[in-house]
């Protein structure tokens, strides 16, 4: 007998523990106090289709169940004595598990039908009512954004389908706006269709539509006197903060005020160019082959390599799905990478992730506990990482408390690519009239749905949240890579990019520039379900999509490759050279843009900087013993080892692994160091900096940033001198504004940010060559406004010449002289030491360019000589942890004479604690002591301990012992304190 | 002599085919990445080869439980071709997802389509990345492990513990020497986290069929196919890329055996 509809549930089998059943369990009670007596997961899935009773059998038994370890039903439910929760997705989510389904059942049965995934989680306690599950369910089981629940008491178990189908009862239709009104009118149109235009963006637009020649146009061709929604949509989208930088890019005056300020004045004609393109034109530096102009910077790496990189934020979904929010955002970024040239291959990916406290119970309103947010961000870059096959060999994860409303998730992705294929080189796209548009990967639905709008808003809150939010699918991103890449092999088309915010609109658009014009056929996009309006599949985020200009003639070998890959291939447009952004839904024109105005018609934004210097109080008490201070450090969620993360992402994918973020058991490293192309000895380095804590002056923090980032990668051997790096901007909303008083002096900590960042690059000659901004970091409710201090992520990549003569951050053998690189100065303002004890403090480090730059050359050659035996970079918590640090990674004692290093200062808590830019700590074999300090020649380099036969970590000032801890102890403290 | 020649299955989310075939090509055979797809579209291909090696990855997600659809559709579309290739003396090799696929297809422990064991979730709940080491059974018939006594390697899955059906099983794979190799602590110890990492029965890493010429195992040896990839390098100056040497077994066995 057929059915419309069939269930089945699969759970372990008796007696299997199920460690994620207990993980639950453990979150119940921690959460809710409540200990249940027994919990379980029940695996459901629920097909709709011709499916007899004895089909679902087999399905249970071969695809749904495994022979050995479970047991499934496909008549009655579970555990039917159980509080049973359902958690099911909301319709329209990509269900992955769902999807895998409907692929195994068309194996094997030869059937097609539709089939859902949901969990049902069974609960055995004592519960007095139903509202205590209800809240299980909402803040622990389930995620109201995107899954839907439903709770069942013990013997009401039902064992009905879960179908979450999309039926969107709606004839498509393209609506036409009157844009010939008033002001308020005008600004409602934008709000109400979260277009995140300003006024005067609305005037322009206006203004343009009332010009009698677009007019004239406009008639001939059969259109209204207003826009048509696609038009406004599509405009909004090139128009947003998002895809244009309007900040960015925007006038400054530019001033400063405060007690021992110069007091001084300028405008700024964009940062952008001001600041970080100048950089990079002003270092010159041969290996770069392409900058700013495509989705990630190329530089070269020998004659045949190039690599590609990437580094992309995706904060405001990572707030409300965090697995979600994250996964999609490691995605996107490899598709960056995929996007560059005519595509990279992803060889590494970066993830720096800033939460709020783990332990503050008390966040805003509307938003989900830290813990919850670390565990699904996490979940998300472990999965969009590892299921890619591509290997995470870098990252930090940074605490504070203006994270708790807006977490940051920046993902970074390094690609690898041929210089030339063919003679062709790889870094050009090449676009010709009558090339077509073939979009390749997943289909389009409603999700995502003004993404790049969302993030350019003024505020996050939940209302507008359902459409914006989206889960990613790895496997369906991997058979992309595959196919792209075989096709880019294969010589099967001319340029790539991906669709990441704005969809269509903005990767067709974009590419059209190159050839002077597009059509769009929108009603040959494949939809996931019917009923999109013409907009809608314009501007849909729905993932997994790259677009590829393809010439007619090979469009065939395009659609054979795309389904030998089970990938869905449609070409959707053709590149043309009219001059206009044509989009045609059937026969009906649905917008006509002039691609003049699309792109270069959003006026320049004109912004007013203010900068007030505050007074920064350091910290009431200090602790008389420093041993208690080292401890206090070790065990702070900054300097903590992060192992628990970092073990929940492969970095041996790929097996070119050769420096992992953890070396010997435990030693952390200074950033990652992999062999894109095994058989080569080269290698690309990979390290961040990253320093928030400097935020009340930004000058400062973009320095030390760029400070950090380029001693780690010249820690990992990365050469000096083949360094490239990245600028990522998180900021709150820097326009100021009734609700936002202080936009003013958090644009000004933008310019002073970017200031920075270019007087560092210039100085190492380490061109910037791609960089992103994201731009309102603001969590706005009940009145109250939450926003994170300004960060910026800088990444650094560079060339090792040869893994196999770096070091890492572990003292080696007992008698080994440690040196001390670089010059201790009295520089406590923000660091961990004073954090520690409640205080900033004036005096942040000031960061001697100088001085550094004729540090580093020195050490990346000595360590290209082999010279070096380990490396640590001196950074949180400064020179007594981070040799604290190098100890526990030995397994070894070790000791310190203070007296014996460079520096600018006596005081003992300074010298343990300060945290100076430009230092490192180095050890050598003994035979090799001369030969690194003739290496080190003229630079800050004082030996000043050695490697000790116990198992004691000693400092010492003067003779005097400040620190005297076994290296044990230390491991424990620094290791066990970090799990969540 | 016979040319080892190797095929690397790809695609769905497979993902070490690059590193598996380089491994295969360093150790002096020769490797193709090779398509699912395409090996479903014509299993006779597999005639070609005289290995056939499953890598690692995330077929189809792992959604419905690891390497479960991608075990049925090499099953119902390349099952008859695998038989012959199996019964014709030829190497077939899984790792991690493929060694996963290989025992839900029911080529191990017994070559017969009928599944006896499984991998499921590790022990401690989550997906971990670490170097374990390998203590390899001497008196196994495995071709891939012969003259090995340790080997260290890393393990990158969540779901990697080894559970038999019964205990029968267990006492036929101990009669046989099928448990290829084990995971082993400093003190000897095969049960203690982290050294197994995933929690399997008796350290169970990798085993083989009675003729020793199927084989899977979850960690992974091309991941060590450079001096540079143990995580001791830095400290011990390190030897050479270790996880090789199952590579050459295999090519040793096709080159003077087949």
């Amino acid at each position: 007998m057929g059915n419309d509809a069939c269930r089945i549930e699969v759970r372990p089998k008796g007696g299997l523990r199920d460690p994620g059943a207990a993980s639950i369990s453990a979150q119940v009670y921690e959460l809710f106090g409540i200990r249940p007596k027994d919990v379980a997961i029940v695996r459901a899935y629920s097909i709709c289709g011709s499916v007899s009773d004895e089909e679902a059998e087999m399905l249970g038994r071969e695809l749904f169940a495994d022979a050995v370890s479970e047991e499934f039903s496909a008549k009655e439910a579970f555990y039917p004595d159980y509080w049973r929760v359902e958690v099911g997705f909301l319709p329209g989510m990509t269900d992955n598990e769902g999807n895998t389904a409907r692929e195994g059942i068309r194996d094997a049965l030869g059937k097609e039908v539709e089939a859902y995934s949901s969990r049902v989680y069974a609960l055995s306690a004592d519960f007095d009512d139903d509202a205590v599950v209800g809240e299980i369910a909402k803040k622990l089981l389930a995620n109201e954004v995107i899954q839907a629940w439903k709770i069942s008491p013990p013997g009401e178990a039902a064992f009905e389908p879960y179908l979450p189908r999309v039926e969107l009862d709606h004839a498509p239709v393209a609506g036409e706006i009157d844009l010939q009104v008033s002001d308020s009118e005008l600004e409602a149109i934008s709000k109400s269709r979260t277009l995140a235009l300003s006024l005067e963006e609305m005037r322009e637009i206006k203004a343009h539509y009332a010009k009698p020649s677009v007019r004239k146009e406009r008639e001939r061709m059969g259109l209204g006197k207003g826009a048509t929604d696609v038009e406004l949509e599509a405009l909004a989208q090139s128009w947003s903060e998002h895809c244009k930088h309007k900040i960015f890019n925007a006038k400054i005056d530019y001033s400063e005020e405060g007690e021992g300020v110069e007091g001084r004045a300028e405008r700024i004609d964009s940062i952008f160019k001001t600041y970080i393109q100048s950089a990079t034109d002003e270092i010159r530096k041969p290996y770069v082959v392409s900058v700013f102009r495509d989705n990630g910077g190329i530089i070269r790496i020998d004659h045949e390599d190039d690599i590609a990189v990437k580094v992309e934020t995706h904060n405001a979904p990572s707030a409300l799905d965090p697995y979600g929010g994250a996964l999609t955002g490691i995605l996107g970024v490899n598709r960056d990478i995929l996007g560059t040239g005519m595509g990279a291959k992803p060889v590494a990916n970066i993830n720096v992730l800033c939460f709020g406290m783990l332990g503050d119970k008390d966040v805003p309103k509307g938003c989900l506990s830290t813990r919850r947010i670390a565990r699904g961000v996490v979940r998300g870059i472990e999965h969009g990482g590892n299921m890619v096959g591509i290997p995470t060999v870098n990252g930090s994860v940074v605490f504070d408390k203006c994270y708790a409303a807006r977490p940051l998730v920046y993902a970074g992705t390094v690609g690898l690519m041929p210089h030339a294929i063919g003679g062709r080189e790889t870094a050009r796209k090449e676009i010709r009239p009558g090339y077509l548009a073939v979009m390749v990967g997943g289909r389009i639905g409603k999700d995502g749905i003004h993404g790049a709008t969302f993030s350019s808003q003024q505020q996050l809150t939940t209302g507008i949240a359902g459409s914006v939010v989206q889960i990613g699918d790895p496997i369906t991103q991997k058979k992309v890579i595959d196919m792209v890449l075989e096709a880019r092999d294969l010589g099967l088309f001319e340029a790539v990019t991906d669709n990441g915010a704005g969809g269509l609109s903005s990767s067709i658009g974009e590419l059209a520039q190159m050839s002077g014009g597009c059509e769009v056929w929108l009603d040959k996009c494949p939809l996931k379900y019917p009923g999109l309006d013409p907009w809608e599949i314009l501007l849909s985020e729905s993932q997994e999509r790259m677009t590829l200009a393809v010439p007619e003639g090979k469009l065939q070998a395009v659609m054979e490759l795309a389904r030998k890959h089970g990938v869905e291939a449609a070409a959707v447009g053709k590149f043309t050279d009219s001059g206009k952004f044509h989009i045609f839904y059937g026969k009906n024109t649905v917008a006509l843009l002039d691609m003049e105005f699309l792109h270069e018609g959003a006026p320049q934004m004109r912004l007013k900087a203010v900068w007030r210097k505050k007074i920064l109080m350091p910290p009431n008490g200090l602790p008389a013993d420093h041993n208690d201070a080292l401890a206090a450090l070790l065990a702070s969620p900054n300097i903590a080892s992060k192992e628990w993360v970092i073990r929940q992402y492969d970095h041996e994918v790929q097996g070119g692994s050769a420096l992992k973020p953890l070396m010997g058991e435990c030693a952390p490293s200074d950033g990652g160091v992999v062999r894109p192309v095994l058989g080569k000895k080269w290698g690309i380095a990979v390290a961040h900096g990253i320093c928030p804590k400097y935020v009340e002056d930004s000058y400062l923090m973009a320095l030390n940033a760029v400070d950090e980032a380029v001693r780690n990668a010249v820690a990992c051997g990365a050469r000096f001198g083949y360094l490239a790096c990245l600028d990522n901007f998180s900021w709150p909303d820097p326009i100021k504004g009734p609700r936002n008083p202080d936009g003013d002096f958090k644009l000004a900590q933008l310019v002073r940010a970017a200031r920075g960042m270019h007087d560092a690059a210039v100085a190492y000659g380490m061109p910037i060559i791609s960089g992103k901004d994201s731009m309102k970091n603001d969590y706005y409710v009940d009145g109250s406004k939450y926003s994170i201090n300004p960060t910026l992520l800088v990444t650094v990549v560079g060339k090792v010449e040869d893994v196999g003569r770096i070091a890492s951050s572990d003292f080696k053998e007992v008698g080994d002289p440690i040196y001390v690189l670089g010059t201790t100065r009295l520089e406590m303002g923000g660091s961990e030491y004073f954090g520690a004890y409640g205080g900033v403090g004036e005096g942040m480090p000031s960061v001697n360019l100088k001085e550094n730059a004729l540090l580093y050359p020195a050490l990346s050659r000595a360590i290209e000589a082999g010279l070096v035996r380990s490396v640590h970079d001196v950074s949180d918590g400064g020179l007594a942890t981070a040799f604290a640090e190098c100890a526990i990674g030995g397994g070894v004692g070790a000791e310190l004479e203070l007296s014996l290093i460079s520096k600018e200062t006596d005081e003992d808590a300074a010298l343990l604690f300060s945290e100076s830019a430009g230092r490192f700590i180095v050890s050598v074999r003994e035979k090799d002591a001369f030969k690194f300090e003739k290496a080190m020649f003229g630079t800050k380099v004082k030996k000043a301990g050695r490697v000790r036969g116990d198992k004691r970590v000693v400092i010492r000032n003067r003779g005097n012992g400040l620190i005297n801890k076994d290296v044990y102890e230390l491991k424990d403290i620094w290791r066990g304190a970090l799990k969540w | 002599m016979v040319r080892a020649s190797a095929m690397v299955l790809d695609g769905y989310g497979i993902n070490c085919p690059y590193e598996t075939a380089y491994a295969v090509r360093a150790s002096g055979g020769e490797a193709k990445i090779v398509h699912v797809g395409e090996l479903i579209a014509s299993p006779k291909i597999l005639e070609e080869y005289n290995l056939l090696i499953l890598p690692g990855g995330f077929s189809f997600g792992d959604d419905l439980g690891s390497a479960r659809v991608l075990a049925n559709r090499l099953r119902h579309g390349a099952g008859e071709a695998l038989r012959g290739f199996i019964g014709s003396g030829k190497l077939v090799m899984g790792i991690c997802n493929g060694f996963q696929a290989l025992v839900k297809m029911g080529l191990l422990p017994v070559p017969d389509f009928r599944q006896r064991v499984t991998l499921t979730y590790n022990s401690s709940g989550k997906f971990e990345d670490r170097w374990v080491r390998l203590a390899i059974n001497g008196k196994s018939p495995c071709v891939f492990t012969k003259g090995i006594e340790f080997l260290d390697l890393p393990v990158r899955h969540g779901e990697g513990r080894f559970v038999p059906s019964g205990k029968e099983v267990v006492e036929e794979m101990l009669g046989k020497n099928l448990i290829a190799c084990q995971y082993i602590g400093p003190g000897g110890d095969v049960n203690t986290y982290p050294y197994n990492p995933n929690g399997s029965v008796g350290g169970i890493a990798g085993i083989c069929d009675e003729s020793g010429r199927v084989f899977g195992l979850m960690p992974h040896p091309e991941a060590y196919n450079h001096f540079t990839n143990h995580p001791l390098w830095t400290r011990n100056g390190g030897k050479g890329g270790e996880g090789l040497r199952m590579f050459r077994n295999a090519i040793g066995h096709i080159e003077s055996c087949l």
